[in-house]
C-alpha cells in the first residue's frame, strides 16, 4: 500500500488545528476510558441505567429472532414425532410400568412428611414466582457470563431475585431495566451459591469457573470425598435462594474441590422462572420521631 | 461476476451518509451480541473490534482518530464487559497503529494482518485481565476466540473494501482533498 502523507497538513491553519485536536481527543478518549474503568470497578451498578437502556432495545429484537428460531425448530421435531411415535409410545408404557410402584411409595412418603412436619409445627415458605419469561441473549463475546431476560421492572423483576429453569437453578438478577433484566449465570466466575448434598446434607458452595462448568468446594470440613454423580441442591443459606432447587451434579470424583455440571443448561428455547428473594431483608428499624 | 465494476461516473453517496457508514458497520459488529444464543463460554468473536481495526488499517481516514472511544463505549454497553474497558483498549489500539504507521511507511496485506492480530490479542487479553478474575478457567476458550477473530480478518477486509468502494469516498486519502 502506498504511504500516506497525512502529517503534511499544508499551510491551512484549519487543517493543522483540526488534526492536532483530533489526536488530543484520541488521547483524552483513552484517559476517559481508564477513569470509567476505575469507576465501574469500585461501583459496578454505576452505569447499570445506561447498560439496561441499551438492553431494553436489543432484548425485544433478540426475543423476535429467538421466536423465529423456535418456529423453525418445530419443523424437524414434528417430522421426528410422526416417524418415531410408535417406538416412543412403547418406551413410555414400559416407563409407566416401572414408575407406578415408585409413585405409590412417594405418595405414602409425602403423606408421612406432611404429618411429621405438622407435628413439628414447621412453617414452610414456598417460593413465589414473580414472572415466567425467556432468556433471549447473552454476553457471548466476553469472558463474563451474563444473560438477558426478556422481563424487567414493569413485570416486577428486581435485582437479587433468583432465576431458575425447569431443570434447576440458572442464576440471579443483577441489573434491571424497564423491559429487560441482566442475569448472572451460575457459570460466571463471580457467582457463588451455597448448596448441600442431597444424600447427607453436606454443605458446600458452587462457584463458577467461566467455561460452562462449576467448581464444588466443601465448606467447613477438610478431606471431604465427592464421588461422581453426587447431587447438590440449594441449601437456603443466606436467604436468597429457596432450599431444594437442583443446582449441580459432580462429574469427576475427588476431595475438597471438584468439577461439577449444572442441571440447568440455559437456553433461549426454554422458560426461566423469576421468584421472589426467599427471605427478604428485614425492613430498616423506624427512626424514632424527634421530640417536639 | 466480473471483478472490474468500478465506474468513475457513478454518483457517490451523500457525504454525511458516507461518513456515517464506517461508524454504522462497527456498531453493527458490536450488536452481534444480540443473537439469541445463551453461550456457556466466550464463543462469539468480538466483531465490533474486528471491523474497527479493519477500517483503521485499510481506509485510515474513514474514522477520525478519536472515534475509538465513543465506539468502544457503545460496545461496552452491549458486551457485558465493565464500562470503560473497550473505550481504553480501542483507543490504545488506534494510538498504537498510528505509532506503527510512522515507522512502517510501505505496508502490504500480510503486515496489515499481523498488526490486526496484535491489536486483537491486546484487546482480548486486556479485556480478560480487566473483567474476569484471575482464577477463572477462560483462557483456553478465549485463545480459540482470538484465533477465530484473527482468521476472520481477511473476510472483514473484503467487506470493508467493498463498502468503502460503494460509498465512493477514497479513504486512502485525507478527507476533504482528494488529490
Amino acid at each position: 500500500m502506498a504511504p500516506v502523507h497525512d502529517r503534511r497538513a499544508g499551510f491551512s491553519r484549519r487543517r493543522q488545528y483540526s488534526m492536532f485536536i483530533g489526536y488530543v481527543l484520541a488521547v483524552a478518549g483513552a484517559v476517559v476510558g481508564g477513569v470509567l474503568l476505575v469507576a465501574s470497578r469500585f461501583d459496578p451498578p454505576l452505569f447499570a441505567g445506561m447498560r439496561m437502556a441499551a438492553a431494553g432495545v436489543t432484548a425485544p429484537v433478540s426475543s423476535g429472532l429467538s421466536a423465529i428460531g423456535r418456529g423453525l425448530a418445530v419443523v424437524p421435531e414434528t417430522i421426528n414425532g410422526w416417524i418415531f411415535a410408535h417406538q416412543e409410545n412403547a418406551a413410555m408404557k414400559r416407563e409407566l410400568a416401572v414408575t407406578r410402584p415408585l409413585l405409590s411409595r412417594a405418595r405414602v412418603i409425602a403423606y408421612d412428611n406432611r404429618r411429621l412436619r405438622t407435628l413439628l409445627a414447621l412453617r414452610d415458605r414456598d417460593e413465589q414466582v414473580v414472572v415466567t419469561s425467556r432468556l433471549v441473549s447473552s454476553s457471548a463475546s466476553s469472558g463474563r457470563r451474563f444473560a438477558l431476560l426478556n422481563a424487567g421492572r414493569l413485570n416486577g423483576v428486581l435485582p437479587g431475585m433468583p432465576v431458575r429453569g425447569p431443570e434447576g437453578l440458572i442464576g440471579r438478577i443483577t441489573e434491571t431495566g424497564l423491559n429487560a433484566a441482566r442475569v448472572l449465570l451460575l457459570s460466571d466466575p463471580d457467582s457463588i451459591v451455597p448448596v448441600r448434598r442431597t444424600r447427607d446434607g453436606l454443605p458446600a458452595i458452587v462457584a463458577g469457573r467461566g467455561d460452562g462448568a462449576v467448581d464444588l468446594r466443601s465448606v467447613n470440613a477438610t478431606n471431604v470425598r465427592f464421588s461422581p454423580g453426587d447431587l447438590f441442591v440449594t441449601s437456603g443459606t443466606g436467604g436468597l435462594y429457596a432450599p431444594g432447587i437442583p443446582v449441580a451434579r459432580v462429574v469427576k470424583g475427588g476431595s475438597d474441590t471438584v468439577i461439577a455440571r449444572t442441571f440447568a443448561q440455559p437456553d433461549s428455547f426454554d422458560f426461566a422462572l423469576v421468584s421472589r428473594v426467599f427471605v427478604p431483608l428485614p425492613p430498616p428499624p423506624p427512626t424514632p420521631a424527634a421530640a417536639p | 461476476m466480473s471483478t472490474i465494476e468500478y465506474n468513475p461516473f457513478a454518483p457517490p453517496l451523500a457525504p454525511g451518509r458516507a461518513r456515517a457508514l464506517p461508524w454504522m458497520t462497527v456498531m453493527a459488529g458490536s450488536l452481534t451480541t444480540a443473537v439469541p444464543v445463551i453461550a456457556t463460554f466466550p464463543i462469539l468473536p468480538p466483531l465490533g473490534l474486528l471491523m474497527l481495526v479493519t477500517w483503521r488499517l485499510l481506509a485510515r481516514f474513514a474514522l477520525r482518530p478519536w472515534a475509538a472511544a465513543p465506539l468502544g463505549a457503545f460496545d461496552d454497553l452491549l458486551s457485558g464487559q465493565p464500562l470503560g474497558s473497550a473505550v481504553l483498549l480501542w483507543s490504545l489500539v488506534f494510538l498504537g497503529v498510528d505509532l506503527i504507521e510512522r515507522r512502517l511507511v510501505y505496508r502490504d496485506f500480510w503486515q496489515d494482518w499481523l498488526i490486526a492480530s496484535a491489536a486483537i490479542i491486546l484487546c482480548l487479553a486486556g479485556g480478560r485481565i480487566l473483567a474476569v478474575p484471575m482464577g477463572a478457567q477462560v483462557d483456553g476458550a478465549m485463545a480459540a476466540q482470538g484465533v477465530a477473530t484473527i482468521l476472520l480478518f481477511p473476510v472483514a477486509a473484503r467487506l470493508v473494501a467493498w463498502i468503502d468502494r460503494k460509498r465512493g469516498m477514497n479513504s486512502g486519502l485525507p478527507t476533504g482533498d482528494t488529490a
